[in-house]
């Protein structure tokens, strides 16, 4: 979160932040690893938040069925699909929110459950699709809660918060009672609150990689303030955090995501990077509606049009 | 938040000062009027009041019992309120609403008529601890059953099942309660009319010893709790993914506020509502967060009982009002209030 990419605009952020690779001698280090029984598979997948072959069924019913997952330091991932299509299931899974039927996950090369919870806490924030904080806490103060995993002082963590209330763009709401907020101001001060949770000095590198995992974090949001959240996932990302986004606008993930995982009835139907992922047919099997995927008139990215 | 928590810690020390003055205040009041520069001497042990010993007694023996009695089971309601409300995020539940209270009465009710015949010789031995100690037991009880009924089968617990959960265990004490009471003879009859009104007047060291150790025990484990209750408010999930243990802190929250509630509950009676006013007038004008919610609520809540019952004992003197009826005549309509107020605001 340094200043001068704080101040980026849109139009000129440089494009090749988008394709920017995990810097691997700050985040592939590892913090502690617990847990002694590492597999190949788990040697594998250091520095990552990954899922092999997850499934996760409620009864009878199956939600997620074998998909594979990787949140990697540096990208931005979106998972893309229709209604039901199994998106906040596989979020769940992701945060151990549910755990799943089948399949494993690691985190940064461990057993996801082996690691205790306030480690996981530390290293992998979720921001939920809507708040239910009826409460009068003020922004500082929510945006203050993201700093109980960590023991850092109350000094430093009034600091931390500070800094990510302005990053996300409501450094002015500070002293505002959370409530009363806009649906819009309450997601801005949530997303302040998951930045401090997993913030990371500029200055000094992470001791292990952290991820963020945004629900549908432009949902109540205006056009703007869709892209200045995008924003912020991306500048996250280039400062060496795996960003994981659900999404429902396709345009918004051609612009931000390095990578697009789709889905389709609780199964992964294509997964890579954007570009390729995002293709006319495919599109238009997947929402039943004819689509193209044409080039952006004035930016490097494609667009994605109903026709 | 800074300036928020700068006024917090200055009103906890005058909320501690207004209740050491009122501690002396309250052992003045009643039908011998004594000095307050007598009854200071007194407690500090520093000689005796002008006016013979038999004033000594009253002050030691009689009203600083009763005036400790009054700041503990104030304290115990007003903090397990908020440690509640917090648990079930919203400012509208009492440790009546989910049976916590109930549990207790119907489990002291059953001491009190019982007692006299199978349980007896035990009951003898265990002085002041057999009601309170039932009183815990039966407000634990009910408190994880009401957990129970609400938990899903995976495992989250809902709000609204559990608040409902609440409202059916209160129609089995009530009836449990009644049948009690039906059963009981005249003298118990007596005993149980007093206790369901709620009332300091049994006020003896034995009794507030007993109350106190166990309500000062969990006065001192509940602010623990206090940054996991504030993540909680956040929503469970959110707080599951700040690194919290969310059954464990709902489990020990319960546990402390049985604790405290039934020790209350034995000592003093049913008192209502101080566990709804207190924590919220806190809120009003400290902030929601429970480091400094639930010490103010318990000093608070400890200084409103003492008012209150320096009231009931002064308003018909000298006969007594029932403190647990003047409570409720100031809860019952504050109560109305809030729900209109605040009713929609926290989607009832």
């Amino acid at each position: 979160m340094t200043l001068a990419l704080k101040h980026s605009s849109p139009g000129t952020r440089a494009f090749g932040a988008r394709f920017r690779k995990a810097p691997p001698a700050t985040t592939s280090s590892g913090g502690p690893v617990p847990g002694t029984r590492a597999s190949g598979r788990a040697a594998h997948d250091v520095a990552m938040l990954a899922a092999r072959g997850v499934a996760y069924r409620v009864g009878r019913h199956t939600l997620v069925e074998d998909i594979d997952v990787e949140v990697v330091p540096g990208r931005v991932t979106a998972v893309l699909g229709p209604n039901g299509a199994g998106k906040s299931s596989l979020l769940n899974v992701l945060t151990g929110e549910a755990s799943p039927s089948a399949g494993h996950m690691t985190l940064n090369g461990a057993p996801y459950a082996a690691w205790p919870r306030e480690e996981v806490a530390r290293q992998v924030a979720v921001l939920p699709q809507k708040s239910t904080l009826s409460f009068p806490f003020t922004a500082l103060e929510v945006v203050m809660m993201g700093r109980i995993p960590h023991s850092s002082g109350h000094a430093r963590d009034l600091d931390i918060a500070l800094e990510c209330l302005k990053e996300a763009g409501c450094a002015h709401l500070a002293e505002r009672s959370f409530p009363v907020l806009s649906g819009g101001e309450q997601q801005r001060v949530q997303l302040a609150r998951v930045l401090a949770q997993i913030y990371s000095d500029a200055a000094k590198p992470l001791a292990s990689a952290r991820y963020l995992l945004l629900d549908e974090p432009t949902a109540a949001l205006d056009p703007a303030h869709q892209q200045l959240t995008l924003e912020i996932a991306r500048r996250q990302a280039a400062l060496g955090l795996g960003v994981l986004v659900i999404l429902h606008d396709l345009n918004l993930a051609a612009r931000y995501a390095d990578h697009v995982l789709l889905l389709q009835n609780g199964r992964c139907i294509a997964c890579g990077e954007t570009e390729t992922v995002l293709e006319d047919r495919r599109l238009s099997e997947l929402y039943q509606l004819p689509m193209r995927v044409i080039d952006h008139p004035t930016r490097s990215h494609k667009l994605v049009v109903s026709c | 938040m800074h300036a928020r928590a700068h006024v917090s810690r200055k009103a906890l020390a005058v909320l501690a000062l207004l209740s050491a003055a009122m501690l002396v205040f309250s052992t003045t009041v009643g039908p011998m009027s004594i000095m307050w520069q007598d009854s200071l001497k007194v407690l500090l042990g520093l000689g005796s009041a002008h006016g013979g010993a038999h004033l000594d007694t009253i002050i030691t023996s009689i009203r600083l019992p009763r005036a400790v009695l009054g700041m503990l089971v104030g304290a115990a309601l007003a903090a397990s309120g908020a440690a509640i409300q917090g648990l079930f995020r919203n400012p509208l539940a009492d440790p009546g609403l989910i049976g916590v209270s109930g549990g207790a009465a119907l489990a002291a009710v059953a001491v009190i008529v019982l007692g006299s015949t199978t349980l007896g010789p035990l009951i003898a031995w265990m002085g002041p601890y057999s009601l309170m100690l039932a009183a815990f037991a039966g407000g634990f009880a009910t408190t994880l059953l009401v957990a129970r009924i609400a938990t899903s089968r995976s495992g989250g617990t809902s709000t609204s099942t559990l608040l409902l959960g609440g409202i059916a265990i209160n129609i089995i004490t009530g009836s449990g309660i009644g049948l009690f009471t039906y059963m009981a003879d005249d003298a118990q009859l007596r005993t149980l009319t007093f206790w369901s009104m709620g009332s300091l007047g049994g006020a003896m060291w034995e009794v507030v010893l007993a109350a106190g150790s166990l309500i000062v025990l969990a006065l001192v484990l509940l602010p623990r709790l206090a940054r996991s209750l504030n993540a909680l408010l956040l929503g469970e999930s959110e707080a599951r993914h700040l690194g919290i243990d969310v059954n464990r802190v709902k489990y020990r929250v319960m546990l402390l506020s049985a604790l405290a509630v039934g020790a209350a509950v034995a000592a003093a009676g049913m008192v209502g509502f101080v566990g709804l006013i207190v924590p919220h007038l806190v809120r009003m004008t400290l902030g929601p967060d429970h480091r400094y919610l639930l010490p103010a609520s318990a000093l608070l809540g400890g200084l409103f009982l003492v008012v209150a019952d320096m009231l009931a004992r002064s308003l018909i003197a000298p006969a007594e009002l029932p403190i647990g009826l003047l409570t409720s005549m100031i809860g019952g309509p504050f109560f109305i209030a809030l729900i209109i107020v605040q009713g929609r605001k926290y989607r009832l």
